[in-house]
């Protein structure tokens, strides 16, 4: 099913609807951030930024519940600040710092936090879809009321593991909500260029679960899909497959120089951009004023400013520790 | 350490019922143990290693799953993040080629690279080897592939006592194990096996036998072919069982060595970048000035697995490790 837009004014109290756009935002320019350190080599190796699908991470990551888990991309900074993870961390772990999430060791395509329940980041398209199935398979047998949220691209559906993970979770009914950010685009390569079924939802629905296509440029859209959807598997009725049609305003990562669409289809895009038509509509709707707006946007900017220092006041991994975590301590005489 | 034959109650059994019982004995210890696979379940098993499991301890704990031998290995991964024991069992060692992606990715790399944030406790019992001529996908030795893989332990019974040590400690790890188990030696011989638990080391390979003129080393049924060997020689052989093949126990093979001078390594894995070569490699750095003789393996050959009527000239006999032996033994600098 096509999940209606919203009709009428932005359903949320003012605190909620600020919430959603400091969130937005808080990517955004992390994100931004993140791009300048890369370009002056303090951020290494490859970087895939989130800039233009916001409204998804945020919308959807709003409807979840603490106790819930969460597996998700390379493209994955924005769900991990919005689920909890600091800014801080965040970016020490791109820095490759010890203070970062997983010592540095992971960067950014990988992050984890326990805390969170964020079971990852996976730098291999399609990886972490068999991880989610497992672990609402152990909560499906412990009998919790959690659920796991499992975000993946368009380019995830080519993969076989896709497929099997499809298959798992609906033959076992578990509690997975599949979360593809459909952008379009497999790094360089179309949809119509990959898929022979350019429908992902009919590709879902033909492992009989039911599935919601939704607008990912539109906060409120996604988080209102997203709330009855995880209620659904919450409620014990199986995965269900979300679809967010959303677009990426950035390269696929920084070596990329975009042959593979039009500059004129970007800049048709990003007239929808989630951040700004949002804000436009809360200010339209009396919910947020200029004097609020830039005082919401001097914060971010004053949090980034703070997570770069944290990140640039980091330590590296001392070379002596390479042969470390290898196995675990007892791992052989348990 | 345990002494397997100091513990009371001994129940005769081969290796197939060694695991049955070890699986058993783990479930009843742990709620967290489930086994997973396909045809597991009421039909036990394509070698009848998980009968009567389904019936004792039900669905919850004892899984069918599909042929999807990628995806079950990453659900493994998650249910053990969740605080899950999946112990999968994998058909054949040939399947795991499916799998390869979920066992890099996730399996095996990801205690390290969340800086030791996250476990995996879980375990794959693999079946593998030659000798019932099942040909190709269904008889490699390609341990060497998951010895080349960081964060996974790599362990290989050659009989039923230890293979109920070390599939316990396996399933009690925190870390990812591969346990191997030979086909052929299945319903091979039965052997007394204790009936209380008990674990082995899995970084610990065992002495069979000491002997001062030869080391030889082997693992899974290839040991017993090669104990049949130096029986039918004058020599004094020391017999290694390599049964812990990732980490490699490398210690007691270079101290053996520095001993008898001489070396030969059997194995019924290919013998390009298998393990022999890692072994030989290891010897020639760390033992080179106590050689009386170059390092020789005895080994499967460079192709895929043959057909039925030369399987048997494919893997190394007891007569063709006897050669090796004495190959060695007569070498002259």
């Amino acid at each position: 099913m096509i999940a209606p837009p919203p009709s009428g004014p932005v359903p949320y109290a003012r605190d909620f609807a600020h919430r959603l756009l400091t969130d937005m935002l808080r990517i955004r320019r992390m994100e931004e951030k993140s791009a300048e350190l890369y370009g002056a080599g303090k951020i290494r190796g490859f970087l895939h930024l989130y800039i233009g699908e916001e409204a998804v991470a945020v919308g959807a990551l709003h409807a979840l519940q603490a106790e819930d888990n969460l597996v998700t991309t390379y493209r994955e900074h924005g769900h991990a600040l919005v689920r909890g993870m600091s800014m801080d961390v965040i970016l020490a772990e791109m820095y490759g710092k010890r203070e970062g999430c997983s010592l540095g060791r992971g960067g950014s395509m990988h992050l984890f936090d326990k805390r969170t329940r964020l079971f990852g980041g996976n730098a291999i398209v399609a990886g972490g879809l068999p991880v989610a199935a497992g672990l609402a398979l152990a909560d499906k047998i412990q009998k919790t009321s959690r659920i796991t949220a499992c975000f993946f691209g368009d380019g995830a559906v080519a993969e076989g593991a896709f497929h099997e993970s499809m298959n798992l979770a609906a033959l076992w009914q578990l509690p997975v909500l599949f979360c593809c950010e459909n952008n379009l685009y497999a790094m360089g390569t179309a949809l119509e260029n990959s898929e022979s079924q350019t429908d992902l939802c009919a590709k879902a629905a033909s492992y009989r679960m039911p599935t919601i296509k939704v607008d990912g440029m539109d906060v409120v859209a996604v988080h209102e899909a997203t709330r009855q959807a995880q209620a659904r598997v919450r409620a014990g009725e199986g995965p269900l497959f979300i679809e967010y049609q959303t677009y990426r305003f950035r390269a696929h990562s920084m070596f990329d120089a975009e042959l593979y669409r039009s500059k004129a289809e970007v800049e048709e895009w990003k007239t929808r951009g989630p951040v700004h038509t949002f804000t436009a509509r809360l200010k339209q709707e009396g919910k947020l004023s200029e004097e609020e707006f830039l005082a919401l946007d001097a914060q971010v900017n004053t949090e980034v400013a703070a997570a770069v220092a944290f990140a640039e006041a980091g330590t590296w991994e001392p070379v002596e520790h390479m042969l470390a975590d290898v196995y675990t301590p007892a791992g052989s005489q348990p | 350490m345990t002494r397997i034959n100091e513990l009371p109650v001994m129940e005769e059994m081969n290796l197939v019922t060694a695991v049955t019982h070890t699986l058993r004995q783990e479930m009843q210890r742990d709620p967290s143990v489930r086994v997973m696979g396909y045809d597991i379940g009421p039909i036990g098993g394509v070698f009848r290693a998980t009968e009567g499991l389904f019936d004792e301890f039900g669905p919850d704990r004892v899984m069918d799953t599909p042929l999807s031998e990628n995806g079950l290995l990453g659900v493994a991964v998650g249910m053990a993040m969740r605080g899950e024991r999946p112990v999968i069992e994998m058909q054949f060692l040939g399947f795991m080629y499916n799998a390869w992606g979920q066992f890099i990715y996730n399996l095996a790399n990801l205690h390290q690279k969340t800086g030791g944030a996250m476990k995996v406790p879980l375990t794959i019992r693999a079946t593998f080897g030659g000798g019932i001529k099942p040909l190709p996908f269904h008889s490699e030795s390609t341990e060497a592939y998951l010895m080349h893989t960081p964060g996974v332990r790599v362990v290989c019974p050659s009989t039923p006592a230890q293979a109920k040590g070390l599939l316990a400690a396996a399933i009690r790890s925190d870390d990812p194990v591969v346990f191997l188990e030979h086909t052929k030696m299945y319903r091979a011989f039965r052997e007394p096996v204790p009936m209380a638990d008990y674990t082995l080391p899995l970084d610990k390979c065992r002495m069979v036998q000491e002997g001062d003129d030869l080391t030889l080393i082997a693992w899974g049924n290839m040991l017993h072919y090669s104990i049949a060997a130096a029986a039918e020689t004058n020599a004094s052989i020391e017999i290694i069982d390599m049964c812990s093949l990732a980490p490699l126990d490398v210690a007691p093979v270079l101290a053996s060595v520095k001993k008898t001078g001489r070396c030969v390594i059997v194995h019924e894995a290919r013998r390009t970048a298998g393990p022999g070569a890692e072994i030989s490699a290891l010897i020639n750095e760390y033992a080179l000035e106590w050689l009386k003789a170059p390092v020789k393996r005895v080994t499967a050959f460079d192709v895929f697995f043959p057909e039925n009527q030369i399987e048997d000239a494919y893997l190394p006999s007891p007569q063709r490790i006897k050669a090796g032996i004495e190959a060695v033994l007569n070498y002259q600098f």
